[in-house]
């Protein structure tokens, strides 16, 4: 049996819609985003909201073939599609857009997203490493509080920036706490469930509400936990699962592993634990400490992205993991290419078994990835076959 | 006691009986479009050689393998190839199997499965290519494999199944010599196979499953390609089904 909390959870899908379409009616400014590279700390102390935008439906993606080519990975297609399609609330209900030049597939999107609503695309640096990069993303940083500034008619103050610093931490920080209690072995939430909370929470209009719904579900966890109550027995297979992000509807690798037996107890991908790991110093000046936690997101779109492995590295140690799980969606060239380097790390370095699977959002190989999925968790079993 | 292995394929099904530790019966079918019809045959085929399911242990294997009922338990193809492979040859192996319409890579490490890898959501590189190729030449697989060792070396350039038949017919609109078309047939298979096994990671001995391996000119062929003799085994063909059965004495 499930927490009752996620009752609760899963109903945010519904309430969400109709409070982003209750906050544009009462004049809120809304800003859309696509990606954990995106500062909500800045659209929030333009006094405006900060919602995720849909992008892991297989739906709209047919009508997004009309304009992107096909071989493009589901993710990008998805977005375009639902943005040209009028069908996700929160693309509809955004006064202004917030891009990255994150993938390249991406950055060509935009181009053309961007005809639709006012965007603003903020040019991350190549590389996360150097003191460039970093002066480079502040500026970056400085160029949308002025885009805002000018779109709301509005003043970003250093004071403004502050509370929204501290608030967003308040909400990393619960949703660390809640990725944590998975970490008991066994554990207590399905890996389905952690990830509907941590996407759902994405699309929340009123970011306290959230904070104090996710407090409860994890008092409600604790509770379980201390009654001895959990998602998986201690014999299943803990899973850490990496590369591309997931959300309701581009989930069947999360799904396939969980109905073969498997607890996915940890996701180091940036639909997961991946923005939550480094808060926003709120001593720093915060511009500054903006662009730092930002630029120290370890993706894929960076060369190197060694701070992958190192995350990969301590999420497999506490979290306890058997096998590592390497998701990339086809046509995502830098999680593709990585996942080579990911492998050799996991299997070499930390000694575990690691599969990459790869594949879109449609149901074409449903059967494919549940042979993928069940020989692997078949590998982890230790005793030998004859 | 009986085992059976059941190992239910795109486009045969293999059937392994064990009586305690003697491997006792081998025999394959087409899957034809049902796997559950394909269950029922193999059921009254093997009660009409004497076998009592109720008293033996049966593992299921392969794309059909939630589609038989009596089945005390389904394991992937993977596991029952690397498992029917240690039987066969040794517990240390890098296995390929061309199957129906996948390809699959196996690492075998002291009898366990420890790494493998599968072609994607294409025909290209697995025996359904070569079946709907050999169909255009209007030849056997056989055969085919057979021509494709006295045409010259030529590459049928194209990965998609439909596009690289469209080449075919333009190759032979061109006058080219069907033996060589033969050939390049055959080297779109291994080195779609040279590429997986090596971006794998190949270590001796390479051992091949799956319904080729009593081909000899496509085994020369492949060995040829990947640089190393590939071994294989008249019973090859059965190594899923084989491994199954293994499996299921452990039950």
């Amino acid at each position: 049996m499930r927490p009752i909390v996620m009752e609760e959870v899963e109903a945010l899908r519904g309430v969400n819609s109709v409070k982003v379409k209750e906050a544009h009616e009462q004049g809120r400014k809304i800003v859309g985003m696509y990606c954990i590279f995106s500062p909500s700390e800045i659209a929030l102390a333009a006094d405006a909201i900060s919602v995720s935008l849909c992008g892991t439906s297989q739906d709209p993606i047919e009508e997004a073939e009309k304009e992107l080519p096909r071989n493009l990975c589901p993710l990008i297609k998805s977005s375009y599609g639902f943005a040209i399609t009028d069908k996700c609330p929160y693309f509809y209900f955004s006064d202004v857009l917030l891009a990255e030049t994150t993938c390249d597939g991406k950055k060509k999107m935009y181009e053309l997203m961007g005809k639709l609503k006012p965007m603003h695309v903020m040019n991350l640096p190549q590389t996360a490493n150097d003191e460039d990069s970093l002066e480079f993303w502040k500026r970056e940083m400085v160029k949308f509080k002025g885009f805002l500034e000018n779109q709301f008619n509005t003043k970003i103050t250093d004071e403004k920036l502050r509370d929204a610093i501290r608030l967003m931490n308040r909400e990393r920080n619960v949703m660390k706490r809640l990725h944590k209690l998975n970490a008991h072995k066994p554990a207590p939430l399905a890996g389905t469930d952690m990830m509907k909370a941590q996407w759902l929470k994405g699309f929340n209009v009123d970011k306290e509400a959230g904070i104090e719904l996710i407090e409860r579900l994890i008092a409600e966890v604790e509770d379980r936990v201390e009654k001895g109550i959990y998602a998986f027995d201690e014999k299943a297979p803990r899973i850490l699962l990496t590369g591309t992000p997931i959300g309701v509807g581009s989930d069947k690798v999360l799904k396939a592993l969980e109905e073969a037996g498997a607890s996915v107890v940890a996701f180091e991908n940036c639909t997961g634990y991946k923005g939550l790991d480094v808060m926003v110093d709120e001593d720093k000046d915060p511009i500054t400490a903006l662009a730092e936690k930002y630029l120290s997101t370890p993706c894929s779109c960076m060369t190197n992205n060694n701070g992958r492995l190192d995350l990969i590295r301590r999420m497999v140690d506490e979290y306890k993991v058997d096998g590592v799980v390497d998701l990339t969606w086809q046509a995502c060239h830098t999680y593709n290419i990585e996942s080579y380097t990911v492998k050799k790390f996991v299997q070499e370095e930390l000694g575990l078994p690691f599969i990459q699977i790869e594949t879109d959002y449609s149901d074409s190989d449903t059967g494919q990835v549940k042979v993928r999925v069940e020989a692997f968790l078949e590998t982890l079993d230790s005793r030998s076959l004859v | 006691m009986n085992y059976i292995g059941i190992d239910i394929g795109s486009t045969a099904a293999k059937v392994t009986v064990f009586n305690d530790n003697a491997l006792v019966d081998n025999y394959a079918l087409p899957t034809g479009w049902s796997s559950v019809e394909t269950a029922k045959a193999i059921r009254t085929r093997l009660e009409k050689g004497g076998v009592d399911l109720s008293s033996s242990k049966v593992v299921a294997t392969g794309y059909g393998r939630i589609s038989v009922p009596y089945a005390d338990k389904t394991v992937t193809e993977i596991t029952c190839h690397g498992a029917g492979t240690t039987y066969l040859f040794g517990k240390n192996a890098t296995v390929i199997d061309i199957g129906g319409q996948d390809t699959k890579i196996i690492t075998l490490v002291d009898g366990k499965v420890a790494d493998f890898v599968m072609n994607d959501k294409c025909a290209a590189g697995t025996g359904k290519f070569l079946e709907l190729m050999s169909n255009t030449l209007g030849v056997g697989i056989e055969e085919l494999a057979r021509m494709a060792l006295e045409g010259e070396n030529i590459a049928i350039t194209s990965m998609c199944t439909v596009f690289a038949e469209s080449e075919v017919i333009s190759l032979i609109g061109a006058g080219t010599k069907r033996e060589s078309i033969a050939r390049g047939i055959v080297n779109s298979i291994t080195g779609r196979v040279y590429a997986l096994l090596h971006k794998h990671g190949a270590k001796d001995p390479v051992f091949l499953t799956g319904g080729l391996c009593e081909i000899e000119p496509f085994v020369h062929l492949l060995s040829e390609k990947i640089g190393t003799p590939v071994k294989t085994n008249s019973m090859a063909r059965y190594a899923g089904s084989i491994g199954a059965a293994l499996i299921a004495m452990k039950i």
